[in-house]
């Protein structure tokens, strides 16, 4: 217990210094006084008892030292010295200083910037409560896009009947596309994009409104009066963050719909289940009212009992899917979800691992990139410290003499470090904040929770525990050696050729072999990850995305009949096309329902007639209803005919198909010459048009996914089959940006209700596509860049000392007759030398580390030769630069200048 | 040699200050720093070598251990001046250094009284 009161009064005393010296300076002069007093008494003479009492108190000031020792915290009393010469010395080398640090905030500015990324997407849970209880409930990715990755709403309610590990399942309509609400506020419609949820969507998610109030389980039911929730974001700038929104109607989708409350401003929609989307509005779904014929449209979620592991659940959902039906009306599709390619129809994850956990790797590997520079930082500053302690070794060496311990020279350097470590970590923290502000803002990339991206309290202990780290890992090196050091040859040593300077030499140098090798790890990364990509670039889509642009097109072709709404329809998309297809610079116009790497749906699985299927088909192709033209506007290649305005309701059914399809089929149809073109295809019933003639075989479409394989298409015409909407395709001559206002006032021309929709360019889509991967590659790049930049720094800074040290010696060689060519060549042979064995080593570390990334790579081997060469050359390149300034400088030496020198 | 010098005064040894301090204010009750001080000296008869200073560092280490108490006060001839005294805890500490100081003493007399053979 006396201990740790003794501390505790220590670090009280320390606070309060002054007054605790008054105290002593009273009880001292009590002391003397009452001394002199004695003296006195005994008969000294008043002169001669005050001298005799200062002599038996001994020394006033280390008496007083003693004290403040034994009182207070000595060793922040010394920190504070230590402190106090360390901002005096640093501030007398700015040139040093301000290096260190700005090499110091880089490194630690990237780190933290990629801690708060990888803490976000990884660490820590999603941004609902008790997040760890949501689960994903899919089945297992499949050929046929969303419509195998959804539910029927009959299929829901019994999967929430029948399934006891949740407290609740809830789901949303998968299909909504962007721009679906279409709002009026007197003027032009405006275009915004909601997402039809079930009534206990928020309630399952734990989210509360931030005004007004969220839904209920009659807000979705027939015949009630349509409501909306706002998100924060909508609220704000559509609605000028109205306060008294709640309750105010207006014209949605030509509907008075009731605003019913606000998002929280922490609930974003798309950044958790659609990223690099934006969602404006909610809306409820009706699952008794017309979607109850659609067929798979939910998604779910649900929210897991307290304590049900994941393996209950999945059994749970193993249990459960006998029971769900795709239509209650066909009792044939009942149990249909129990089985699917041999695995389970329903399987549940937890929702975090469906939302960042195919990120998994990209993220560990981009964490592992920043460590690296974190480490090549290390090197660098242990190189430049190393340099200013052998200049200042006789500084450290005089100190010694004059009884500082080793102890406390090591812990002045440490002091040193750490200070140009905090400094650089401050600034580091700056730069990290606008690294992550800008990358919260990039609302375009498809990263899932980048709008959660923030700097917080973990980001700050991070920051703390790697500017120590760092401090310990630069500071320790050449804190050691300075200290070990003999103190007579400090003394003595005049920097130049004696053994000393030589160690140092080689310590260096063997800082800036692992600092080249470092770099070219990093180096060797970012170009697989910049090869990856060019390939993914390369990727033929089936489509072309360049010159092309669509926008959403609305449109009414509701009737009486079926056939009056065909009619309507082919009249307005004759007129739109024909319209649109006059404006100079537009080369090809046609209309699809869906686009492709965006949202698509299956339609069962056409197949020849008195063909056998096989057991085990994939699901179906992926159904587009197209009008004539919108191939050709696509740029994908069809052989056979494109569809004409002729192929009507009451002609012959018509279909393309893409090749992988017609692949599959003709591999079971035997039809002559394998070709599709001109067989039929049965829908699966047996009503009139059940036959539809195969006219035309089109490319492969990477309709989901830049990266993956194509997979099946099938094209209806629109005059026969029923879109679910319409993107108006142009292909054009000029920049697509050029012709949006003519297009627009073209549709709106045609119809006034046509909304100011975005028109968006095709290659737009392939980007979003692409962006992850872009975004990966440009941050492990400049993470490249940076370890190249200070590799060079390094090499820079070794070679252009030793240039220094060695002038006496270089001196005496030129002297002797060395030509400039000759001093120079041994100049850059010696940095070439470092270049070498580092690149060497890095080349090893490279070929196995690799591997580890393998699995992010496109089309790229992990020993691609072209990167390898690559990174050898640009190393070998930066090495020569950097080793020529100071081979430069080294054969400009006078002879006679340096051997008066020194 | 150390005939013909007057024999040096003893230097302290590491943490007997702090063992003199509790055992004078033990004997004696209240005290102020120079009158401890000057106990010690008398006590030792000068053979300490003491800088009288460095008591307070002593006395400010057992205070804060708790093992003594300090108060200001007016000393006999009406100065003002510190006066220290002995905690419950602090009589607890003497006793145990004490002892521990009795049997060191012992031994090192024993090791040091031993002739060539190893014998006493």
């Amino acid at each position: 217990m006396g201990r740790v009161q003794g501390g505790l009064n220590r670090v009280r005393s320390f606070f309060r210094k002054p007054a605790l010296d008054a105290d002593l300076e009273a009880e001292i002069a009590a002391h003397i006084e009452m001394a002199i007093e004695e003296n006195l008494q005994r008969g000294m003479t008043p002169v001669e008892a005050r001298r005799q009492a200062l002599i038996r108190f001994g020394g006033m000031e280390p008496a007083k030292e003693k004290h403040r020792e034994a009182r207070g915290l000595m060793k922040l009393d010394i920190l504070l010295q230590d402190l106090k010469y360390t901002i005096r010395t640093l501030s007398r080398d700015r040139g040093f200083t301000v290096v260190a640090v700005l090499i110091l905030a880089l490194g630690i500015g990237a780190n933290i910037a990629v801690f708060s990324v990888v803490n976000t997407l990884l660490l820590r849970p999603l941004p609902f409560p008790a997040a760890q209880q949501l689960a994903w409930i899919a089945p297992p990715p499949t050929k046929c896009g969303l419509s195998c990755a959804t539910y029927s709403t009959d299929a829901y309610d019994e999967f929430r009947m029948y399934s006891r590990a949740y407290q609740d399942v809830t789901g949303y309509f998968a299909f909504s596309s962007p721009g679906n609400l279409s709002l009026t506020l007197g003027g032009t419609p405006i275009p915004a994009t909601s997402i039809d949820v079930i009534a206990n969507f928020f309630e399952v998610l734990g989210v509360q409104p931030a005004m007004g109030r969220l839904f209920r389980p009659e807000d979705g039911r027939n015949g009630t009066a349509p409501v909306v929730v706002l998100t924060d974001a909508w609220w704000r700038r559509q609605f000028n963050g109205d306060p008294a929104i709640v309750g105010k109607t207006f014209d949605m989708n030509g509907r008075q719909t009731t605003v019913i409350g606000v998002l929280p401003r922490s609930f974003d929609f798309g950044t958790v289940f659609s990223p690099g989307t934006k969602v404006d509005a909610i809306t409820p779904l009706n699952l008794y009212g017309p979607p109850r014929d659609w067929g798979n449209i939910i998604t779910l979620i649900g929210r897991m009992k307290p304590g049900v592991s994941l393996a209950q659940v999945q059994a749970d959902a193993v249990a459960a899917a006998p029971h769900m039906c795709w239509n209650n009306k066909y009792p044939k599709s009942c149990g249909s979800y129990a089985e699917k390619n041999g695995a389970g129809g329903i399987v549940p994850v937890p929702l975090k691992e469906y939302v960042s956990g195919r990120l998994h790797r990209a993220l560990v590997v981009l964490w592992l990139a920043v460590g690296m520079i974190l480490l090549i930082v290390c090197v660098n500053l242990s190189n430049l410290l190393l340099a200013r302690a052998a200049s200042r070794s006789k500084e450290f060496a005089m100190r010694g003499a004059l009884g500082a311990s080793r102890l406390r020279i090591i812990r002045q350097l440490l002091t040193e470090s750490l200070v140009l470590s905090f400094t650089g970590a401050v600034l580091g923290l700056g730069l990290a904040w606008v690294l992550v502000s800008w990358f919260a803002h990039q609302g375009a990339v498809a990263l899932p929770l980048l709008s959660a991206l923030r700097i917080d309290g973990a980001a700050l202990a991070w920051t703390v525990l790697i500017a120590v780290t760092a401090a310990t890992l630069f500071g320790l090196m050449p804190g050691l050696r300075m200290a070990g050091g003999n103190l007579h040859e400090s003394l003595k040593d005049t920097g130049q050729g004696s053994g000393q300077s030589r160690k140092h030499d080689r310590i260096r140098s063997v800082l800036v072999v692992s600092e080249v090798a470092l770099a070219c790890v990093l180096l060797v990364g970012a170009g697989l990850l910049l090869r990856s990509f060019m390939q993914v670039l390369d990727v033929d889509l089936g489509f072309q995305p360049e010159r092309a642009a669509a926008v959403k097109v609305e449109y009414n072709d509701s009737a009486l009949t079926q056939d009056a709404s065909v009619q309507k329809r082919t009249a307005i998309f004759q007129q739109i096309l024909s319209r649109v297809s006059s404006i100079p610079g537009v080369e090809a116009a046609g209309v699809s329902d869906y686009l492709p790497l965006g949202q698509n749906r299956s339609w069962g699985t056409p197949w020849p007639e008195g063909v056998p299927q096989p057991d085990k088909a994939p699901a179906g192709p992926l159904v587009y209803v197209v009008t004539p033209g919108y191939l050709r506007a696509m740029g994908t290649n069809i052989r056979g005919r494109d569809f004409t305005w002729s192929d009507g309701p009451h002609g012959e059914s018509v279909v393309v198909i893409n090749q992988a399809y017609a692949r599959f089929v003709a591999g079971y149809a035997h039809w002559p010459n394998n070709d599709p073109v001109g067989q039929t295809l049965s829908n699966g019933s047996t009503g009139p048009g059940h036959l539809m003639r195969i006219v035309g075989v089109a490319a492969d479409v990477h309709e989901e996914s830049v990266e993956g394989e194509a997979g099946w298409q099938i094209y209806y015409p629109m005059t026969q089959a029923s879109p679910t909407g319409a993107e108006l395709v142009l292909r054009t001559t000029l920049p697509p940006a050029e012709l949006a206002n003519s297009v627009l006032r073209t549709l709106r021309d045609i119809n006034p209700q046509q909304p100011f929709a975005d028109f968006k360019p095709i290659q737009t889509l392939v980007d979003h596509a692409n962006s992850p991967r872009r975004f990966f590659m440009l941050l492990v790049a400049s993470f490249a860049g940076l370890g190249l930049l200070l590799a060079a720094l390094g090499i820079y800074g070794v070679i252009s000392y030793s240039v220094t040290q060695r002038t006496q010696e270089i001196g005496i060689r030129m002297a002797l007759g060395a030509s400039i060519t000759t001093v120079q060549m041994s100049v850059i042979a010696k940095t070439l030398r470092l270049a070498l064995v580092g690149v060497a080593v890095g080349t090893a570390a490279s070929l196995l580390l690799s591997r580890g990334i393998a699995a992010l790579l496109f089309g790229t081997a992990p020993t691609d030769p072209i990167t390898f060469a690559g990174m050898i050359l640009l190393l070998g390149t930066v090495a020569l630069v950097a080793g020529y300034l100071p081979a430069r400088r080294a054969s400009r030496i006078n002879p006679m200048v340096a051997l008066r020198n020194n | 040699m150390g005939e013909f010098t007057p024999d040096p005064k003893l230097d302290l040894l590491q943490g007997t200050l702090d063992l003199m301090v509790l055992q004078t204010l033990s004997a004696l009750g209240t005290l102020h720093g120079y009158g401890i001080a000057r106990r010690i000296e008398q006590v030792s008869g000068d053979e300490i070598l003491l800088n009288q200073g460095t008591i307070y560092a002593s006395l400010v280490r057992l205070q804060q251990q708790g093992l003594i108490d300090a108060e200001w006060g007016t000393s006999d001839n009406n100065r003002k001046a510190k006066f220290y005294s002995i905690t419950k805890s602090g009589r607890k500490q003497l006793a145990k250094d004490a002892v521990y100081w009795q049997r060191l003493s012992t031994v090192m007399g024993r090791v040091l009284a031993m002739d060539a053979e190893g014998g006493m």
